[in-house]
């Protein structure tokens, strides 16, 4: 008798821990997701917009041809989204994708073949009187054709590694074909998409509302009944909105000291999620203006700062964190840290590297007491503390650096007339790859984004040759050389600290992964909430 | 009479002839343009310059200055204010909701000064050099002295933390759910109307003063209580008008001047619209706001006038 | 409220006697306690500014990475703010801040305030209309969209910080100044003076601008206050003065509700040295303009 009732119990438990975690994780439909966006999108045409405050709001209203793998927390890897699979030839000229079947769009159309060839001849060549701006990030590719319903073929000019990255931007709505020839620029003022949920309303300054889309080609998704995403600029009012238990989740990130805040006041209720952002502040130099056209001095600059006391101390106060290079720590083409600490700017004996720095000072010619002046961009975070600690670190080599600030609008306005010395610059990605980060990099003749207004062949053939290698071995080879070149040889560019990405959210939101980029995940169809 | 309220219109119109011309220029003075707030500020890597030269013209700003201000002022003139430059939408339609929130918190702030004003001032001129007087005086001042957003931040922490509650996120109009409307702007209201109360009690003490030196007054002073309070009541209604005037001409700045009070308790208001606007260089917006909150100000002044001049004929043959 | 000749002329002269002033100043601090109080803080943080430089214990510049965010204690009386700055010392030399804007500001604002609103006054006519107008059309903006139209054209900075909250105290002096001098302009030994053939800009700054001095020092001194205010409103939105300056607006930036519940200290002490400075200014203000009004004198 005892040992039926052991075995009994036996067997119950280990049904019940093979049934319990498999229920535990079931998906439950219902609900409405809340979450504040901090900045409004000026239109809803993800070819035309660069801004975040598009994407949160409006992306799950649509689909794009390939996503980043929403629960892989690198955010490297392109998954099948309306495509189903597809096939790359073996010179690497030519990727055939198979669309799936079944894709309605809001309004009951079919979504085929043609409308990806519309939407994307829209992005790589639109035509005149139609803006696209990232029609440069596919010069690589010569044409793209729809031969059948179901079958879409991009035929490019070279082999390129970041290709498929490229087509798994989160901006790459797919749009109806109709539409698009009767007014290409409809989707700018309208949406009509085939994502896992439709438009309800827009009120302009307040938020956007969403519902569940019954006819959505992944059954049984989304999980979620509807969003609603509300416009709050104050962040100080979003973390508020969190805490009162109004939002779930702000997708963008909140400062450490908010994390700790909300931890402290929700306990339990509150999970948090972080990553490494693929974000940074960059110190811009203008080889223009003397004595930033001698090395040395450049060099001088990146040797005072102590990034790793800086990782510190900053990464408590800001939304900065970890030391990196040309990649995000953690991502399959970043240089480890043994080898990075090599670089200059990145000894771990900072006394050792500012005696160097005024060496160098010294010999290049630049007297004790030297002042020059730090343009900064009028952002709060993480500039303002970013900005404090540059022209502290630099005050201890002897430089007496004096901080002017203009409001963002004007920003770029002004860098662009090359008025300014040494400015802040940045950097932002949507997904972690070497051909889109190292971009910025490059001669200005090449890319006019490259304020330092300076010219360097070595940069630009590693680039190349980095962007055609077939090889990942000889990519990272060719990456880390790249960044040696920019960092430490010739400091051109000076990286100041990878910005970290907080994510403190109400415990019931379940199905989402944190990932590098504050672009992707945010189509909310893997996304669900508890009880 | 009607040929003075007709003086008074026409008075308006270079006025505002003089603010339209004045923002036109001030804002193309500034440094940058909305092209560049809205495709450079993004960090675009990317970007093409024609795709810039392209935008700048469907937005009209490759046009010589004077043309773009004809075409403005035709547009004011057929009441068509045109489309805003970042969203392309009807600025009427930008501006409807921001200006109803606008509009109702400026009135509740009015009463709410009003309503504090007034017996203040009342109470702090009856025991003048008192120490209620010294008491209303400092209470007064010190809702001047404090910055806004600090009261702002104040309260709503308090509220988050000692109330564990928070007000509405979303604007709700007054005529769909007066609850969640008043829910979200009688906190605001209450810290600006302290704000501005200040004024008017400084401006009722010093009428009801002046009235309380008449001769009649110390006469009934001296005849008793009574009659005392019945010409008190006759002070007061000579009082409260400076005071009505000084918190109506304030009126039309709580229109577009509450940008750090909307900030801090997340109104979706003209003051941060304001703001928005003149950081993305939106022209055309930020000069519709601009002429908007200016013809609010001229009017009322002009009611204003007008209300002194019938209650004081001397003033029209001026 | 037009204020007398008689009425200036009256405290001056009680000034003028031999240790007159000392009793004026008593007579001032028993008649209006109040304005007494304002007359204390102010002076307070007048001699707070200027020996800056001897009374703050620290380098208000200085970080200190290693004691971020610490409670006030031994070392640092107020705490320290995020960067390990010492908050007394950036307190003491942000009055010095406080009070170059405000008295930059006010000072230009009332300068140029009087100067067009007695001129106005005294040309009259259509000199005055024009003129009037010209003001109404800057009267008709709300004071911060001015300034920050200013600070958008100029850039962010003390100096510019400055310009851009004097450009809406002009109007508002040049009105209350005007209805003054349009009083004073009446007065015989203005007519006089004209008779004799003395310059019109002689008149004007000799004869009318010394008896419109009372509602000039008042809208001064009240602009004071509202500078400091607009200051730390124009810092508040990240367009007033910058980092790594020592001013308080710029203290409450962000700090005020980031760490407003785990370092409170960061916000409470720059709020109250706004609020005391604008309120002294405030009581001050309004002390002085009832000992210069004489219809409010309590017999």
């Amino acid at each position: 008798m005892k040992r039926l009732a052991g075995i009994l119990a036996l067997v119950s438990g280990a049904a019940l821990a093979v049934w319990l975690p498999a229920h535990a994780q079931q998906p439950r439909s219902g609900g409405e997701l809340v979450f504040p966006v901090p900045s409004e999108p000026p239109s809803y045409d993800g070819h035309r917009e660069e801004t975040f405050g598009l994407i949160h709001p409006i992306a799950p209203f649509y689909n794009t041809l390939l996503r980043v793998d929403p629960f892989d927390k690198t955010g490297t890897k392109p998954v099948p989204s309306i495509a189903e699979s597809w096939t790359v030839s073996s010179d690497g000229l030519t990727y055939t994708f198979k669309i799936r079947s079944g894709v309605k769009f809001h309004d009951g159309g079919d979504l085929t073949a043609r409308d990806v060839k519309a939407s994307y001849d829209k992005i790589i060549f639109p035509p005149p009187g139609v803006g696209s701006t990232r029609k440069g990030q596919y010069v690589a590719v010569a044409s793209v054709a729809a031969p059948d319903a179901t079958t879409v073929v991009f035929k490019l000019k070279y082999p390129s590694g970041s290709f498929l990255a490229g087509l798994a931007s989160p901006y790459n709505f797919i749009y109806k074909a109709d539409i698009l020839a009767k007014d290409p620029n409809w989707f700018e003022k309208n949406i009509m998409g085939s994502g896992p949920f439709t438009f309800v309303e827009h009120v302009k300054g307040s938020h956007v509302v969403g519902k569940k889309n019954p006819n959505y080609w992944d059954k049984g998704k989304p999980y979620l009944d509807g969003f609603r995403a509300i416009f709050i600029r104050d962040s100080a009012a979003q973390v508020a909105a969190v805490r009162g238990e109004r939002a779930h989740i702000q997708f963008r990130g909140f400062t450490p000291k908010d994390r700790d805040n909300l931890k402290a006041a929700l306990g339990d209720k509150i999970t948090v999620q972080e990553s490494a952002w693929d974000c940074n502040l960059l110190v811009a130099i203008n080889h223009e203006k003397k004595p930033f056209d001698d090395k040395r001095v450049r060099r001088a600059l990146t040797l005072a700062l102590d990034r790793h006391q800086a990782s510190k101390a900053l990464s408590q106060i800001a939304i900065v964190k970890e030391v990196a290079g040309v990649q995000v720590p953690g991502t399959p083409f970043a240089t480890p840290s043994e080898e990075l600490n090599k670089l200059a700017g990145y000894w771990t004996d900072i006394e050792k590297s500012r005696a160097e720095a005024r060496r160098l000072l010294k010999e290049a010619g630049v007297p004790e007491g030297f002042s020059f002046t730090f343009t900064n961009r009028g952002i709060p975070m993480p500039y303002e503390p970013l900005g404090v600690w540059l022209i502290d670190q630099w005050r201890r080599i002897g430089l007496k650096v004096e901080q002017r600030v203009i409001e963002p609008a004007g920003y770029y306005g002004v860098i662009r007339k090359g008025d300014a010395e040494v400015f802040m610059d940045f950097q932002c990605g949507y997904i972690v790859e070497p051909d889109l980060d190292m971009y910025k990099f490059l001669s200005t003749e090449r890319n006019p984004a490259n304020y330092g207004r300076y010219k360097s062949p070595v940069l630009d053939e590693l680039y190349d040759k980095q962007s055609r290698a077939t090889s990942a071995e000889e990519r990272k080879r060719l990456v880390r050389e790249f960044e040696r070149v920019l960092l430490d040889e010739e400091a051109h560019y000076l990286m100041t600290l990878q910005w970290h990405r907080i994510i403190p959210h109400s415990s019931k939101v379940q199905g989402w992964t944190v990932t590098p980029s504050h672009y992707l995940n945010n189509t909310l169809d893997t996304v669900w909430l508890t009880q | 009479m009607g040929l003075y309220i007709l003086k008074r219109l026409l008075a308006m119109i270079p006025t505002l002839l003089g603010v339209a011309v004045l923002i036109f220029l001030l804002l193309r003075v500034v440094p940058g343009d909305v092209v560049e707030a809205r495709y450079l500020a993004q960090g675009s890597q990317f970007l093409s310059q024609d795709l810039m030269a392209q935008e700048r013209k469907k937005l009209g700003l490759d046009q010589p200055l004077w043309k773009q201000f004809t075409s403005w002022m035709g547009g004011l003139l057929k009441l068509d204010f045109g489309l805003s430059m970042w969203t392309g939408a009807p600025i009427t339609e930008e501006i409807k909701l921001r200006f109803a929130l606008s509009l109702q918190l400026a009135l509740m702030a009015s009463t709410v000064a009003t309503l504090l004003a007034i017996p203040l001032g009342i109470i702090a001129a009856l025991k003048q050099d008192t120490w209620v007087d010294y008491a209303v005086r400092v209470f007064s001042i010190a809702g001047l002295a404090m910055p806004s957003f600090w009261l702002g931040i104040l309260m709503i922490l308090t509220m988050l933390i000692f109330f564990k509650w928070l007000p509405p996120m979303v604007f709700t109009p007054l005529w769909v759910n007066p609850w969640e409307n008043l829910a979200q702007l009688i906190w605001p209201a209450l810290a600006v109307g302290y704000r501005y109360s200040a004024v008017g009690t400084r401006m009722m003490r010093s009428a009801m003063l002046e009235v309380l030196r008449e001769d009649y007054i110390r006469t009934a002073r001296a005849k008793g209580l009574w009659m005392k309070l019945i010409l008190t009541r006759h002070a007061l209604k000579n009082a409260i008008l400076p005071v009505l005037t000084v918190i109506s001409l304030e009126f039309a700045f709580l229109l577009g001047g509450l940008v750090v009070t909307e900030q801090v308790f997340n109104l979706n208001g003209l003051g941060m619209l304001f703001v928005e606007a003149i950081s993305r260089r939106d022209y055309t917006l930020t000069q519709a706001l601009v002429m908007l909150v200016a013809t609010t100000f001229l009017l009322v002044n002009f009611l204003v006038d007008i209300a002194y001049a019938w209650l004081d004929p001397r003033i029209r043959y001026r | 409220m037009p204020a007398t000749p008689q009425a200036v002329e009256e405290i001056g002269l009680a000034a003028a006697s031999r240790d007159g002033w000392l009793s004026t100043v008593g007579e001032f601090i028993r008649r209006r306690p109040l304005g007494a109080v304002g007359a204390g803080l102010i002076l307070i943080m007048i001699v707070v500014a200027a020996t800056a430089g001897f009374i703050a214990p620290y380098d208000p510049l200085e970080t200190d990475y290693a004691a971020m965010l610490a409670a006030p204690n031994a070392a640092h009386w107020l705490g320290t703010d995020a960067f390990g700055r010492d908050v007394l010392s950036r307190m003491i030399y942000g009055s010095r801040t406080a009070l170059m804007v405000g008295l930059g500001a006010s000072l230009l604002g009332a300068v140029f305030g009087s100067l067009i609103g007695v001129g106005s006054a005294y040309f009259g006519g259509r000199v005055d209309l024009f003129v009037q107008r010209i003001m109404d059309v800057f009267f008709a903006f709300p004071v911060i969209i001015l300034a920050l139209a200013v600070v958008s054209i100029l850039g962010t900075g003390v100096g510019n910080v400055i310009l851009a909250i004097a450009t809406p105290m002009v109007p508002r002096c040049a009105r209350v100044v005007r209805s003054s001098a349009l009083s004073v302009r009446e007065m015989p030994y203005v007519d006089a003076a004209r008779a004799s053939g003395f310059g019109n800009g002689r008149i004007i700054l000799r004869h009318m601008l010394p008896n419109v001095m009372a509602p000039i020092l008042i809208m001064a001194t009240a602009f004071l206050g509202e500078a400091i205010l607009l200051e730390a409103s124009l810092s508040f939105l990240g367009l007033g003065v910058t980092e790594p300056t020592a001013a308080w607006g710029l203290m409450l930036r962000g700090a005020a509700v980031e760490f407003a519940e785990t370092a409170p200290w960061m916000a409470i002490f720059p709020g109250l040295a706004i609020s005391l400075a604008v309120f002294g200014f405030n009581l001050f203000g309004d002390s002085l303009r009832d000992a210069l009004d004489p219809r409010l004198r309590t017999q």
